[in-house]
């Protein structure tokens, strides 16, 4: 283990700059914490922290000098490796031809910096999914084996954080390049640096680091028992699928339902929630058509349309596909939960809907029923 | 559509602000392309030259505030193919149907020298109300994009690429964090349909709810929501009464905070 002091940070990001890397790392923008291009390290938010409850944020800068003093903040990482829209072929049609294009642009080559393990986790669901899964994603592919990880292990997790439940946090395991652990301690402010990979380890090499102290070890190690202890939320998971798949005429979708605006926020701010439906246009004058690939969500009436119309119509039937898809038949399709635990779906939903506790509520209300029989 | 004969645009205005019929003109280079596809045949507004009906497709700016408009709008709709409303006033009545909410005469007494001349009706209602439309072109103003994706579509035969959920959608994809969540602005987004590209929040304002009501508006737990921030009732039957004060949804959820 190497230690990188905070002077030399800047000496980390110009390296990653100078191997072609576009940097993507925290900042503090009005409002919210957001992973957005960064220049230097003066770009980070330095001494900001945030407070998560149920459908309410809050950022105040605590006057300190820690980078990374804040948990998953507003917008994922999915941002970026699986963009909002993307044109996906476009068609031209004369009198006689008809051919199809794909548009073949080199990735960008990312650098995300202040990964957290949670959000690492994700991108290993993802991976399965669009690399690993029977219908790969090539631009996914492309863009997601470019990426360079610098993780950062998570020292303030929020109150809605429960990614220790789900086995994807607090402490970064695996999936990065290079690992660092932020300790501001007695006037001092370093990160301690291991390598996740090869190219990871070149670049810590470049960089010339001395190694760690035992001192700086211990006090590292201090901080990720800190963070376990802090993350007090927790989701029983045992026997969930079963759970959700006996609820699926539970009277509780509908109180859900009541608060529920199906507005979609949910789906969009989670790192897992991949959905996407295609819009075909017809640029006037052009003689083309193409196919754009945009973001969706099973929050939408298209999204459940069949000849005839939509499958899931009312509030309830789409926040049980929800919830039934993350917590059950995700496993049945991809061999794992659909979830890790972020807690962005509980911050960042305007109706402070808390999955964590309605999935309590669904355990509670079968109990209950099987003591009745 | 070569050697295809252009279809014929109409473009005609009821009791609104002309800002909708604006956004057309405001395509500028695009409108150059609309103009190759279609025959500008009647659209006061930019042009004095005028062609007779009947035409392939009206694009209606305006609600029905007077009995002469109730008259006007069913010969239009004679003399249309395609009868598209465009803007919060067609759709939904507009900001002036907030004299739906009060007494009109009284209004008129107030404004008016001569109370005498006027002669207006009761509520001021969307072009639905009276004839049969095609299709409904929400905002206040319409989003020039999805004006010209409408005819775009109609002109290539081809469903409209235009979604009815809610505003929240676009605002995320575009990564703005919720204004609401974040700084307890209240934000009509999760009970409006999207449209604008979530113009507002982009700049750290709540929506104003322009593009009416989305497909499923659950706009009690909104109303929970923002009276969770701390919105009082008065605020809350204002929120609901904006440029779509008139939509049924908007309208039923104003009214409970009104009487309540
Ligand atoms: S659970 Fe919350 S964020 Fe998700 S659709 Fe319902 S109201 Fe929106
Ligand atoms: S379901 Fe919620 S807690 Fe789980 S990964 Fe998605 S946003 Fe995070």
């Amino acid at each position: 283990m190497e230690v990188l002091e905070r002077a030399e940070l800047d000496g980390l990001l110009n390296e990653l700059k100078r191997r072609g890397y576009r940097l993507i790392g925290p900042r503090a923008e009005r409002g919210a914490i957001v992973y957005d291009p960064v220049e230097t390290s003066d770009d980070f938010p330095a001494g900001w922290q945030d407070e998560h409850q149920r459908g309410v944020y809050r950022i105040q800068n605590s006057g300190g000098n820690a980078l990374f003093d804040h948990a998953a903040g507003a917008r994922a990482l999915k941002h970026f490796l699986i963009p909002p829209r993307r044109l996906l072929w476009r068609a031209h049609g004369g009198d006689s031809d008809f051919t199809v294009e794909t548009p073949r642009s080199t990735p960008p080559h990312f650098a995300f910096i202040g990964v957290r393990a949670c959000e690492l986790h994700a991108l290993a669901l993802q991976d399965r999914i669009f690399i690993h899964g029977p219908q790969p994603d090539p631009e996914y592919k492309a863009r997601r084996e470019q990426a360079f990880i610098v993780a950062v292990n998570c020292h303030r997790p929020s109150g809605n954080c429960f990614c220790a439940s789900v086995g994807s946090g607090p402490a970064v395991t695996a999936g990065y390049d290079i690992l660092l652990t932020e300790v501001v301690d007695a006037g001092r402010h370093y990160f301690t640096v291991a390598a996740g990979t090869v190219r990871g380890q070149e670049v810590v090499e470049v960089l010339g680091l001395r190694s760690a102290e035992a001192g700086e070890e211990a006090v590292a190690e201090a901080v990720l028992q800190e963070a376990e202890t802090a993350l007090t939320r927790q989701l029983d998971l045992s026997g969930l699928r079963e759970v959700l798949l006996g609820a699926a005429d539970s009277s509780h979708w509908e109180s859900v339902a009541h608060k529920c605006m199906a507005c979609a926020n949910c789906t969009m701010t989670c790192p897992t929630c991949f959905c996407a439906t295609v819009e075909d246009t017809t640029p006037l004058g052009s003689g083309t058509a193409e196919r754009w690939r945009v973001w969706d969500s099973c929050f939408t009436t298209d999204f459940s349309y069949i000849h005839g119309g939509a499958v899931r119509k009312t509030g309830a039937s789409r926040y049980r596909q929800w919830l039934t898809h993350k917590f059950a038949s995700w496993e049945d399709q991809f061999g794992t939960l659909g979830c890790v635990g972020c807690g962005r779906c509980i911050t960042w939903c305007p109706a402070g809907i808390d999955i964590v506790e309605e999935l309590d509520a669904l355990r509670r209300k079968r109990q209950q029923k099987l003591q009745a029989v | 559509m070569r050697g295809v004969k252009k279809p014929k645009l109409a473009v005609w205005k009821f009791a609104s602000c002309d800002g909708c019929q604006l956004s057309l003109l405001d395509c500028e280079d695009e409108l150059l392309t609309v103009a190759e596809h279609v025959d500008i045949a009647y659209f006061p507004e930019a042009t004095r030259a005028v062609q007779k009906g009947p035409y392939d497709v009206s694009l209606v700016e305006g609600s029905i505030t007077t009995p002469h408009d109730a008259e006007r709008i069913n010969k239009i709709r004679r003399m249309s193919r395609y009868l598209i409303t465009i803007g919060a006033c067609a759709t939904s009545g507009g900001i002036q149907a907030l004299r739906n909410f009060a007494d009109v005469n009284q209004y008129i007494r107030i404004v008016y020298a001569h109370p005498e001349y006027i002669e207006t009706l009761r509520n001021s209602t969307p072009i639905a109300m009276h004839v049969y439309v095609d299709f409904e072109l929400r905002g206040c103003p319409v989003n020039k994009y999805q004006l010209i994706e409408v005819l775009n579509a109609l002109l290539n035969n081809r469903r409209p690429n235009l979604p009815t959920y809610s505003v929240c959608i676009e605002c995320k994809r575009r990564g703005t964090a919720c204004v609401m969540v974040s700084e307890g602005v209240p934000c009509m987004g999760p009970v409006t349909q999207a449209g604008c590209g979530a113009l507002c929040p982009s700049y750290r304002r709540g929506c104003y709810g322009c593009f009416g009501p989305m497909e499923v508006p659950n706009t009690a737990a909104l109303s929970a929501c923002w009276s969770n921030i701390g919105v009082q009732k008065d605020d809350l039957v204002r929120g609901f009464r904006m440029f779509n004060a008139y939509a049924d949804p908007f309208r039923k959820e104003s009214e409970v905070h009104e009487h309540a």
